[in-house]
C-alpha cells in the first residue's frame, strides 16, 4: 500500500527548499557587483530582480514551512530534485531579462544547462552580452558542479544529519572526509584553489595572445569555471576557437582533465600520496577508454583525410575528444563541422567517450569510470569462474582509493546506472529522429545533453522544437542527478495522488 | 615582339577583371562558408562582417574574429591590415564593419586545422561606436517594487519568529 504523504513531509521540503534558494539568490551578489563596478546598469538591474524574487520566495518558504524535523532520505532527494528544478526557473530570469534569449524557455535550457554543466546554449549574440551576464552563465556552471546543494551545505548549513541525504542525492556517494560538511567546504576549498591558478595561467595565456589585460583574465575566470567544472560555456560565440591558440588550448585541456578527476583522488594527491594516480581504477580506466577512444576517432579521420598534419589531429580530433570524455563540450570547430568534415566512425568514438564520462564525485556526468571498471572486473570473474575449474574459489578485487573486494551488489549497482544512463541516451535519440533529425545527429546531441558534455552537431538552436528543448532540458537533469532522486521525486507525486 | 605584347595586354585584362570579380562580388555569409566549407577551400573568398572581441596581434601578423549575425569567422591578417579598425563588439560597443577578401581555409594547414580566412585585403564599410546606454524605467520599477516586498517578507519572518 502506498502512504500518501503528510503536510509534515511537504513542510520539511518546503523548508529546506527555502534555504537552498536563500543559497542560490545570495549568489547573484556576485554578477550584481560585476555589473555595479563596469557600469553595466540594465544587466545590474536585471539581477538585483532577480535576487529579490529569490530571496522573497526562499523566506516565504522558510515561515511558511517553518520545522525542526530533520529530513528522511525520501525528503532529502526530494529536495535535491526539486532544488536544481527551481534553481532552473530563478537562474534563467536575469537570462531572460537581458535580452539574448528568444523566449523563457530558451533561459531556462540555458540555465539548467550551466546548472548541470552541460554546456548546450541557446543564447543570441552572445558577442554583444554583458560582463555581469556572461559572469552569471559561467558561475552557474561553478555552483552547478560543485552541486547547488554543497554550496548550502558549505556555507548556509551549520549541521544537520540530514545533510548526506541531500549529498547523496546530487549524485555524489563518497564523502571526502568524514563528515559530510566538511567535504562539502573540501570540494570548495580545492575548487576556490584551482580557480586562482587556472585563472592566473589562462590569464597570462591570453594576455600574450594579444588580448588586452581585463579581458585575458576575465575570459580566463570564465573558462576556468566552466572547464574545471566539466562545462563547456564560453564567453564568446566561437567557444574556444576564438583564441586560435595551442597553449590556450593545452590549458584548457589540462583542466578539464582535473575536473574529471574524484575529489576524494584530490585529496589524497594533495596529501602527498601522489602513486594513488596511477593505481586507481577510475584513472586506469579514463587512461584505457582515452586511448581506445580516440584510436576510433582518429581513425575515422584519417578515412577521410580531414586534418592531414598531427597537430591538426591534436587540435581538432583530440580535442573534441577530450572534452566529449571528459563531459566539458569546449569546441575548436563549428557544430556542423562534426556533420560536414567529421565521418560516422570519428562521430562514434566521440558519442562513446561522452556516454562513458569521468570519475564519480567529480564535476562530470554520464556513466562514470568507477561504474566502467567494476562492470569490467565483474565481467572479468565471469569469465574466470568459467575457465576456472568448478572447486575454484574467484574473487575480484579493484584498488580505490584502498584495495576492494567486488561484491555483486557494486556491480548490480553499476550495471542499473549504466542502463539508465543508456535508456536516457536512447530516448533523446528517438525524439530526435522523431523531429526528423538523422540517427547519428540525434544520438550525438542526446548523449551530449544526458551526459551533460555540450557538444553539438547543430540540432541544439533556437529553432529547434520546443518539446526537443523539453526533452533535453529533462535529459540535462536527470542525467546529472543520476537518477535516483528523480525517481524519488515521481514516486512522491504517484503517492500524493495515490496514496491512501 | 607582337606576340608578347597581345599576350602581356591580355594578362593585364584577365587581371583587372579578377580584380573588379573580388572588388564587386557579394559577400558570403558565415552559415554558407561553414556549411559548404569543401567548395570554397583554397579560394579566394568575400566575407563581410563586424569586428568582435580583441585583436589579438601575434608578431606582424593578428586574428581578429569578425561576425556577420549568424557565426563569427577567424581572420588571419598582417597587422597593418587591421590598423583601420577602431572599435571592435562588445557590450557596450558597436564593432566597426568590414570586408574581408581572402583565401578560405576548411582546416588550415598553418593553424592547427581551424577553420579560417587569411586575409589579403580589409577595407572598413561601417564605423561602430559606442552608443548610450539607456536604463530601462519598467526594470527600475520593478526592483523597487519588489524591494518593498522583500522588506515585508523580512518584517513576516521576523515578527512571527518572536
Amino acid at each position: 500500500m502506498i502512504i500518501r504523504p503528510n503536510i509534515a513531509d511537504i513542510k520539511i521540503i518546503g523548508y529546506y527548499l527555502g534555504k537552498i534558494i536563500l543559497g542560490l539568490g545570495f549568489t547573484m551578489l556576485v554578477p550584481i557587483a560585476m555589473g555595479f563596478a563596469l557600469g553595466e546598469i540594465n544587466p545590474t538591474l536585471d539581477f538585483l530582480i532577480s535576487i529579490e524574487l529569490s530571496l522573497i520566495l526562499g523566506l516565504l518558504l522558510i515561515k511558511l514551512c517553518y520545522t525542526e524535523k530533520d529530513l528522511s532520505w525520501m525528503e532529502g532527494m526530494i529536495v535535491v530534485s526539486l532544488s536544481w528544478l527551481v534553481a532552473m526557473v530563478l537562474g534563467a530570469i536575469p537570462l531572460y531579462l537581458s535580452g539574448h534569449w528568444n523566449s523563457y524557455l530558451d533561459a531556462c535550457f540555458d540555465a539548467m544547462s550551466g546548472f548541470a554543466t552541460t554546456g548546450l546554449a541557446l543564447v543570441q549574440d552572445l558577442d554583444h552580452i554583458s560582463f555581469a551576464h556572461n559572469l552569471w552563465r559561467h558561475l552557474i556552471m561553478f555552483i552547478g558542479g560543485q552541486g547547488i546543494v554543497i554550496v548550502a551545505l558549505a556555507f548556509f548549513v551549520k549541521g544537520i544529519s540530514g545533510a548526506f541525504k541531500m549529498y547523496v542525492g546530487e549524485a555524489r556517494d563518497e564523502r571526502v572526509l568524514p563528515n559530510v560538511i566538511h567535504t562539502a567546504r573540501f570540494i570548495w576549498l580545492v575548487s576556490v584553489v584551482y580557480l586562482i591558478l587556472g585563472t592566473t595561467a589562462l590569464g597570462i595565456v591570453g594576455s600574450l595572445n594579444g588580448m588586452k589585460p581585463f579581458n585575458a583574465f576575465f575570459h580566463g575566470a570564465c573558462i576556468f569555471m566552466a572547464a574545471f567544472d566539466t562545462g563547456g560555456f564560453a564567453p564568446q560565440s566561437q567557444n574556444i576557437l576564438y583564441y586560435h591558440s595551442l597553449p590556450f588550448e593545452i590549458v584548457t585541456i589540462t583542466i578539464m582533465i582535473l575536473g574529471a578527476i574524484n575529489f576524494k583522488l584530490h585529496y589524497y594527491i594533495w596529501m602527498g600520496n601522489r602513486r594513488e594516480i596511477l593505481k586507481n581504477i577510475e584513472t586506469v580506466t579514463l587512461f584505457i577508454t582515452i586511448m581506445i577512444t580516440f584510436f576510433i576517432t582518429a581513425f575515422g579521420l584519417t578515412q577521410i583525410g580531414t586534418y592531414p598534419k598531427a597537430m591538426m589531429m591534436f587540435r581538432k580530433g583530440f580535442y573534441q575528444l577530450i572534452s566529449g570524455h571528459t563531459g566539458t563540450g569546449y569546441m575548436t570547430i563549428y557544430a556542423r563541422q562534426f556533420i560536414n568534415d567529421w565521418n560516422h566512425l570519428a562521430l562514434v568514438g566521440v558519442i562513446c567517450a561522452m556516454a562513458l564520462g569521468g570519475a564519480v564525485c567529480s564535476t562530470t556526468g554520464a556513466i562514470k569510470m568507477l561504474r566502467v571498471g567494476i562492470i569490467f572486473k565483474a565481467l572479468l570473474e565471469d569469465i574466470k569462474r568459467i575457465i576456472l575449474s568448478e572447486r575454484a574459489i574467484v574473487v575480484q578485487k579493484f584498488h580505490h582509493i584502498k584495495e576492494v573486494f567486488l561484491e555483486d551488489k557494486q556491480a548490480r549497482s553499476a550495471l542499473i546506472i549504466t542502463l539508465a544512463y543508456l535508456v536516457l541516451y536512447s530516448l533523446g535519440a528517438i525524439m530526435g529522429m522523431l523531429f526528423g533529425y538523422p540517427f547519428l545527429d540525434s544520438l550525438f546531441e542526446s548523449t551530449s545533453a544526458a551526459a551533460n558534455v555540450g557538444l553539438s552537431c547543430g540540432i541544439t538552436t533556437v529553432t529547434m522544437p520546443a518539446a526537443l528543448k523539453l526533452t533535453y532540458i529533462f535529459q540535462m537533469w536527470a542525467g546529472r542527478l543520476e537518477f535516483m532522486s528523480i525517481f524519488t521525486l515521481i514516486g512522491f507525486f504517484v503517492a500524493v495522488f495515490k496514496g491512501k | 615582339m607582337k606576340i608578347k605584347k597581345v599576350v602581356s595586354c591580355q594578362l593585364s585584362v584577365v587581371s583587372v577583371l579578377f580584380l573588379l570579380s573580388i572588388a564587386y562580388a557579394q559577400p558570403i555569409s558565415s552559415t554558407d562558408l561553414i556549411n559548404n566549407a569543401k567548395e570554397y577551400d583554397g579560394k579566394i573568398v568575400v566575407y563581410a562582417g563586424e569586428v568582435i572581441g580583441d585583436i589579438m596581434v601575434r608578431g606582424e601578423n593578428a586574428w581578429i574574429n569578425v561576425n556577420d549575425n549568424k557565426s563569427a569567422i577567424g581572420i588571419w591578417a598582417a597587422k597593418e591590415l587591421t590598423k583601420t579598425i577602431t572599435n571592435t563588439g562588445s557590450y557596450k560597443s558597436k564593432g566597426d564593419r568590414v570586408e574581408i577578401t581572402g583565401v578560405f581555409h576548411r582546416a588550415c594547414l598553418e593553424h592547427g586545422g581551424d577553420l579560417d580566412m587569411h586575409a589579403q585585403t580589409i577595407r572598413k564599410i561601417g564605423f561602430g561606436g559606442i552608443p548610450q546606454e539607456i536604463i530601462s524605467v519598467r526594470k527600475r520599477n520593478l526592483v523597487f517594487l519588489l524591494l518593498g516586498l522583500l522588506c515585508l517578507a523580512l518584517i513576516l519572518k521576523q515578527s512571527k519568529s518572536k
